[in-house]
């Protein structure tokens, strides 16, 4: 008996079977947490971290780091508030805010692969550049959205469900088939994995790297507009910390920091579980103090796990 | 009386049986040579030894005392040291504070630096061990860090010290010097454990031996005098092999390799060569002689300063190696860890990496393809795993070398296939095994080039032998000049003593 609970919380889906049952435990104890209402309100709760943990999944697996995208949501969020506004058009807005996002990628990703910058260290100072542009745009005021429709990108809603839960899950399908089946997913894997070989094996390591920190810049944009949708206005100060957040629910969804190992699927349950996490404290009244503990004894156990796991696969 | 005694030694690992039953014994001040295909269980057993791993079943006793250990810190205590194939010291220390690891001599935690260099002198001196202790270790050879590392045990005073193919990157003056070093600790009274491919190092060092074959005891001779080499082969392959270059005579066509005056930043005389449809082209030289940094230039691994390469007559760019594959020139790199294989990927994947671009619509993989690509190579080069979906860690080191082929061979329209150092750390029936698949493609019409630091298998194999020696190309033979001593003398930058060396 023992032993096959230990070989179903150490296989393959341990993540998966640890979740169910965490969710299972919190929706019989928690009372209003099986609710429709509340269960929407979770997803929306994890769009930004959901979304950026996409990508920030390629980012590890390639054996890099990226602190810099709470900074490029919040000034993504700013570029489409305010360009909406200055053209009237939102879209020009949303384009505006995506094109940021992927220009400062960009820069990472050519600053790290090009350059031979230490990732933490480029975007550890792209974070504070960017941040500063968030600040010094709106003289670091928050900025109202003029035309109602824009708020109507997080407000909307397909079948019952609110437009940034669909994007989020959206974003998971293409991150999740990217991952696993093209050369773009399989090479950074390899990457992670050992990235001399990786390039003398053929691999175009510069252009895949620079490509995982455009399409991370891309990805914070979209966030950016979201979020900024959904607080009505663009927050020079929005999604302080968010890094710390995204990369948390990587680790918690099995993704190894010296790369080579992500999967979609985990990196899912491990953004349902910070959300689960937290949602279940506030139904419960706990206050956002101990919150930060919990979160972090969280995160400990799933690094433990992962680590029994990786030891009884028999790998290092 | 028996110092060293396996008995019954077992372990499995996920999918395979690495060994199974094991037991012998080993005398006091004896050289123990452990030999065995690639697989067959050494290094499991070297890991268990020194508590690295753990054995399913089975005991381990030293001096009469059965160890359980759980660390390799227990083993180290216990006086059992293992010297790995990669070396475990700290390039930024000096020889001294590499070997004060851990027990500095310090008063209120501040290094009594005259007491360390007065300590790890005297146990140099006493081992016979001459390197400048005060020299970093990052700037020893390799050589010279394998001398630092037995240098360790001696001043760990261990009584058994296991190493594993410790002549693999060495030339052959400077395991000259380790052979002596090792004499000089069976004659006090020390334990050798000696894993190595090459017969000729065991016959000439080990008292006793033991042949593992498929994880399981193939023979053990507790003395070597009765004992041919013939006998010792088949034992670890398990039939006999006659020859082992198996070279068999090829036409050659048009020049396919043409290189031009090419050097770089570790390369500083431009070189210049030439590569013919058909021929295999060995490249001999000491270690450091600037072969595999002409290997690089010409794969676009390390930027070049100056030169031209040609495929077929065509002047291409070959800046990355991205480039120099799909010009048709691929390179197996001697280091096989660091530039070879992909840690914690399949072997599928590792096979798949490059060559998958030929079957992706739009970068989207075409698993079917990838999976027969794969079974096709393990089954063609005979790797042995339970399933194409193993990590690549898990394999063998020659296993791993093959997959490493399949990752070439799978690739099309290859017209220079490079493979440096093909067969390091290779047992004999693996390399006859790629002896066999080299001729296979260069009949095939495919240019080889073989860097290679082991003369025999230089000119066993090759049409023609190129000697570099301090980043010179300082001979060419073909294969009816071949002869040792020209060819050593050329390989040696002080053109003083062949003989000494062929010895």
């Amino acid at each position: 008996m023992t032993d096959q609970l230990k070989k179903l919380l150490l296989g393959e889906q341990g993540l998966v079977v640890i979740f169910i049952v965490a969710f299972a435990l919190v929706s019989l104890l928690v009372p209003n947490f099986l609710t429709d209402r509340n269960m929407l309100g979770l997803l929306q709760s994890v769009v930004t971290v959901g979304i950026v943990a996409c990508t920030m999944m390629f980012c590890l697996a390639a054996r890099d780091f990226d602190l810099s995208v709470g900074s490029i949501v919040a000034f993504a969020g700013m570029v489409a508030v305010m360009a909406s506004n200055y053209t009237a058009s939102i879209p020009l807005g949303l384009i505006a805010a995506i094109a940021c996002g992927a220009v400062v990628g960009w820069v990472n990703g050519v600053v790290i692969a090009k350059f031979r910058i230490n990732a933490l260290i480029t975007t550890l100072a792209t974070m504070q550049i960017v941040r500063g542009f968030a600040l010094i745009s709106s003289d670091g005021r928050a900025v109202g959205i003029n035309s109602p429709d824009f708020y109507q990108l997080a407000l909307s809603k397909l079948l019952g469900i609110p437009t940034p839960v669909w994007v989020l899950a959206v974003l998971f399908a293409i991150f999740g088939f990217v991952l696993n089946s093209t050369v773009f997913g399989k090479n950074t894997l390899a990457i992670g994995g050992n990235p001399e070989a990786s390039r003398l094996a053929g691999v175009n390591v510069d252009r895949t790297r620079i490509w995982i920190f455009t399409l991370q810049g891309v990805v914070c944009g979209i966030a950016g507009i979201l979020l900024a949708s959904r607080i009505t206005s663009g927050q020079p100060n929005a999604a302080v910390g968010l890094e710390l957040s995204v990369i948390s629910a990587c680790v918690l969804g099995g993704v190894s920091l010296a790369g080579g190992r992500a999967t979609m699927s985990g990196v899912i349950v491990g953004v349902l579980i910070m959300g689960i996490a937290e949602n279940a404290m506030n139904l419960l009244n706990i206050p956002a103090f101990y919150q930060y503990i919990v979160r972090g004894v969280i995160l400990l156990l799933a690094v433990l796990l992962d680590n029994l796991r990786s030891s009884a696969l028999g790998r290092r | 009386m028996s110092f060293l005694e396996f008995s019954n030694i077992t372990k499995t690992y996920p999918g395979v049986k690495a060994l199974s039953d094991v037991s012998f014994r080993v005398e006091k001040g004896a050289v123990h040579g452990l030999m065995g295909e690639n697989g067959a269980g050494k290094s499991t057993l070297i890991k268990i030894l020194s508590g690295d791993q753990h054995a399913d079943a089975g005991e381990i006793s030293i001096d009469g005392k059965v160890q359980a250990y759980a660390s390799t810190r227990n083993a180290f205590d216990n006086g059992v040291i293992v010297i790995h194939q990669e070396l475990q010291l700290v390039p930024e220390l000096t020889v001294a504070e590499n070997l004060s690891l851990g027990r500095f001599p310090a008063s209120g935690g501040v290094i009594a630096r005259r007491r360390m260099l007065d300590d790890v002198g005297a146990k140099l001196k006493s081992a016979g061990i001459d390197i400048d202790m005060r020299r970093k270790v990052k700037t020893l050879s390799i050589g010279e860090r394998q001398m630092v590392e037995i240098a360790k045990a001696v001043m760990l005073d261990a009584r058994v010290i296991a190493l594993d193919e410790p002549t693999s990157s060495l030339s052959s003056r400077e395991s000259e010097i380790l052979f002596a070093l090792i004499d000089r600790l069976r004659g006090e009274g020390k334990v050798i454990i000696y894993v190595s491919h090459r017969l000729d190092e065991v016959f000439r060092l080990c008292d006793s031996l033991t042949v593992l074959r498929d994880g399981k005891l193939a023979a053990h001779h507790t003395s070597l005098k009765d004992v041919t080499r013939d006998q010792v082969v088949a034992e670890m392959v398990g039939r006999e092999i006659s020859d082992i270059w198996g070279f068999r005579p090829r036409k050659t066509g048009e020049v396919r390799l043409k290189v031009d005056g090419l050097s770089g930043a570790r390369l500083r005389t431009p070189a210049s060569f030439e590569a013919r449809a058909g021929e295999i082209v060995g490249f001999f030289g000491l270690i450091g002689a600037g072969r595999s940094e002409l290997m690089r230039l010409v794969f676009g691994a390390d930027p070049r300063s100056g030169g031209t390469i040609a495929v077929d007559g065509k002047t291409i760019a070959a800046a990355s190696p991205h480039e120099a594959i799909r010009a048709g020139i691929v390179l197996c790199s001697e280091d096989r860890k660091h530039d070879g294989i992909i840690q914690g990927r399949s072997i599928e994947e590792n096979i798949n990496i490059s060559s998958r671009r030929h079957h992706t619509r739009f970068g989207v993989l075409n698993r079917a393809s990838e999976i027969a690509t794969a079974e096709t190579f393990i089954k063609k080069l005979k790797v042995r795993t339970p399933s194409r979906r193993q990590d690549i860690v898990n394999l063998s080191g020659g296993n791993q070398q093959k997959v490493i082929l399949g990752r070439w061979l799978s690739e099309q329209g290859i017209r220079v296939l490079i493979v440096d150092e093909p067969t390091r750390g290779i047992d004999v029936g693996a390399k006859s095994e790629i002896y066999e698949l080299l001729y296979q493609l260069a009949e095939g019409g495919m240019a080889i080039v073989v860097v290679s630091s082991e003369l025999p298998e230089v000119m066993g194999i090759c049409d023609r032998i190129l000697v570099m020696c301090g980043g010179r190309i300082s001979a060419e033979l073909t294969r009816g000049q071949f002869a040792e001593k020209a060819i050593l003398a050329a390989a040696l930058p002080d053109k003083k003593t062949p003989d000494a060396i062929a010895s």
